[in-house]
């Protein structure tokens, strides 16, 4: 092995540390289900259920979590019938 | 239509996920597209080596159980745009997991990527039954160690007998992957021979992953050892392993020592 490119490496450990004190704060909150971006995830596609039919390549969720801030989006795609307009 | 690859070992801990993400990885950056399927539900694992854990938004049993569609269960790699995840789930267990429900999935996966690869569990039970089920081919993960030598003749038992292949007659195609090689060990003579597993198991050798601080290092900040450090020598071994999957004939070396394996036990036609 390289020694320069074994010292010029940083430490792995933190970053470790870091990413499973984030991780597992949300699977407790999940297991307790306290876990809002879940909720929020399900209650929006509820509503958006209720006014149109939830397809595959139309509705796409992403979610990031993050220690201070997790994101949700949603993103739609809206059906909008231009006949109907014009009639 | 896409190939389906099972990454098994009967044995835990030998190096399974590691295998899939690595083997992904390596396979998606020269441009195939590839999924890797966490199998492991329950105690799922592939995310977090992947780096993928803080975006799972669904698992392979909510779209099992129809509670979310497969394109929005799969996570894009933020590396390799032809690299996806389908996660297990870490709340429910694997009585979820329905073989039709699985097969519907390994359908549509197939349809959409070149390779599709479980990670199984560990074990012979349910999970690792039916992430072998769908497969074209099998990689058995084995650690030069009584134990995991013991373990993957039983699987390879399974793979020739409790698959759609065998049971429709056909050859399943096997490969070795000989994982956490520690050539100090080896050459003290505490670890068996590369000769003497190949003897034993006498399934064709796929690759020889060297034991390494390399793989710790890459799980620690959630890469594939591929992506992580694409020189490392475990990263090398999983480069040429990938380019052997796609049918190249590279000689195989053994880590630590000048000779190599070619042609007599490595061979597609020997499975
Ligand atoms: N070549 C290697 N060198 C050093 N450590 C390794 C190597 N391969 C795997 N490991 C380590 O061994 C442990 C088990 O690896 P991994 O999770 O990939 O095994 P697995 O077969 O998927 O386990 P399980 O049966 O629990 O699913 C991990 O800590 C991993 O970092
Ligand atoms: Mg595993």
């Amino acid at each position: 092995m390289n020694l320069l490119r074994l010292f010029s490496r940083s430490q792995s450990a933190p970053a470790a540390r870091e990413r499973l004190q984030v991780l597992l704060a949300h699977e407790r909150a999940a297991v307790g289900d306290s876990d809002l971006v879940t909720k929020l995830r399900d209650e929006i596609l509820r509503a958006i259920a209720k006014h149109m039919q939830i397809d595959d390549e139309k509705v796409s969720v992403r979610m990031e979590r993050g220690a201070k801030v997790s994101t949700l989006a949603v993103d739609i795609e809206i059906p909008f019938d231009t006949d109907k307009k014009a009639a | 239509m896409g190939k389906v690859i099972v990454v098994t070992s009967g044995k835990g801990g030998v190096g399974k996920t590691t295998s899939s993400a690595a083997l992904g990885a390596a396979l998606a950056r020269d441009g195939e597209k590839v999924v890797v399927v966490d199998f492991d539900v329950g105690l799922r694992n592939l995310d977090l080596v992947m780096g993928a854990e803080r975006r799972v938004v669904y698992d392979l049993v909510n779209v099992i159980q129809g509670e979310a569609k497969l394109t929005q269960a799969l996570i894009r790699d933020k590396r390799l745009e032809t690299l996806y995840l389908l996660p297990a789930s870490q709340t429910r267990d694997k009585d979820n997991l329905t073989a039709e429900g699985v097969e519907t999935v390994i359908g549509a996966l197939k349809q959409a990527f070149d390779w599709v690869i479980c990670d199984s569990p560990a074990g012979i039970e349910r999970g690792a039954t039916l992430a072998m089920r769908h497969a074209d081919i099998a990689i058995v993960v084995t650690n030069p160690e009584v134990s995991s030598v013991r373990d993957s003749d039983r699987i390879i038992g399974l793979l020739d007998s409790k698959t759609l292949k065998a049971e429709a007659g056909d050859r399943m195609e096997k490969h070795l992957l000989l994982t956490r090689y520690d050539p100090v060990r080896a050459q003290r003579g505490d670890m068996l021979k590369v000769d003497d597993v190949l003897e034993i198991l006498s399934i064709p050798l796929l690759g020889i992953v060297p034991e390494s601080m390399d793989v710790l290092r890459a799980s620690n900040v959630g890469s594939p050892v591929t992506l992580a450090d694409e020189r490392s020598a475990p990263a090398v071994a999983y480069f040429d392993a990938a380019r052997r999957l796609k049918g190249e004939a590279l000689p195989i070396a053994i880590p630590g020592e000048k000779r190599g394996f070619f042609g007599k036990f490595f061979g597609r036609k020997v499975a």
